[in-house]
């Protein structure tokens, strides 16, 4: 559809917006009517909900940072809905792979974490505390200074977007490899090869089991840096 | 001049198995401390376990470098 335009609408598009309606009407349909006593379909969204509450936020920034739980469950599920699109049977890609939705939510996040911190600290403070540690000789400013900056505003979310993009294309290069390879030996390949097919097959099964693994793992490190990051930039002292 | 050795193909993936060299050392270096303190102190897991897949995160980001590095400079 459009194609040549920049309105062009390409198939890893139309993967995003199926994964956007299905985790979007999941929460609507679990918290569309909810009871004091959670039943069916409530308990598995409040299970959501009570995960990223106490294993990302209660552990990183304490009972002041549930301010930020919309922010950071929504973080957690869109991304983690993303990633498992690459292993869901006829989608086979992931949302996340295109480097423009990682680097969307790393902006997001940096806008979010530098806000926080100039709203708790004032704009001059913030940046004194992040660009000049205390503790430390005069001279060495000349050094730190510019290291800090660096790996602060500029590497955090330069490497929240690769991280997250590496991952999910390299575990879509080793699946389209081993499941390749698998209909290659079987179909085409001489018969003493044929036998080889079968390793191939089985290991294409376990990198499935894999990308599954590292599809939650993924999401739950962007967002455990997301509130590591907040955290940092409202906490008193560096 | 004569060559002495060629070598043909992509040589992007030598970088990367020579990227993922010291992120794999640093990984089983802190995993294995993690779970060495986890056995020694395992009501101290749950902050070690958070901080362990901080840690990951970091060290990981190196090795990722080096594939996208692979991909860019072709």
């Amino acid at each position: 559809m459009f194609e040549g335009t920049i309105f062009e609408f390409t198939r890893v598009n139309m993967i995003q917006v199926i994964m956007t309606v299905a985790i979007a009407s999941f929460f609507i349909v679990a918290f569309r009517n909810p009871k004091v006593v959670p039943r069916g379909i409530q308990q598995l969204g409040e299970l959501a909900v009570n995960f990223v509450e106490t294993q990302i936020i209660d552990s990183i920034m304490g009972s002041s940072g549930r301010r930020y739980l919309p922010y950071l469950v929504t973080l957690f599920f869109f991304i983690l809905a993303m990633n498992l699109a690459g292993v869901i049977p006829f989608l086979n890609l992931a949302g996340s792979s295109v480097v423009a939705v990682p680097m969307l939510m790393a902006v997001i996040a940096w806008v979010t974490f530098n806000t926080a911190g100039i709203r708790k600290h004032g704009f001059g403070n913030y940046m004194k505390a992040n660009l000049f540690p205390t503790g430390v000789p005069k001279p060495v400013y000349v050094l730190l200074t510019p290291i800090e900056f660096l790996s602060t505003f500029i590497l955090r979310p330069v490497t929240l977007t690769i991280r997250l993009v590496a991952n999910m294309m390299a575990g879509h290069l080793m699946l389209v490899l081993f499941f390749s390879g698998a209909t290659y030996l079987f179909l085409d390949a001489e018969w003493a090869l044929k036998p080889f097919g079968l390793g191939a097959a089985a290991m294409g099964f376990f990198i499935t089991g894999f990308e599954i693994l590292i599809a939650v793992l993924q999401a739950y490190i962007f967002t455990l840096l997301t509130a590591l990051y907040i955290a940092g930039a409202e906490s008193e002292h560096h | 001049m004569e060559l002495l050795a060629q070598v043909e193909g992509n040589v992007n993936a030598i970088g990367y198995g020579l990227s993922a060299i010291g992120p794999g050392v640093g990984l089983g270096i802190m995993i294995g401390k993690a779970l060495e303190g986890m056995a020694r102190q395992p009501e101290a897991a749950g902050i070690l376990r958070i901080n362990m897949f901080i840690g990951v995160a970091l060290i990981e980001a190196l090795a990722l470098l080096g594939i996208v590095a692979g991909f860019l400079f072709t």
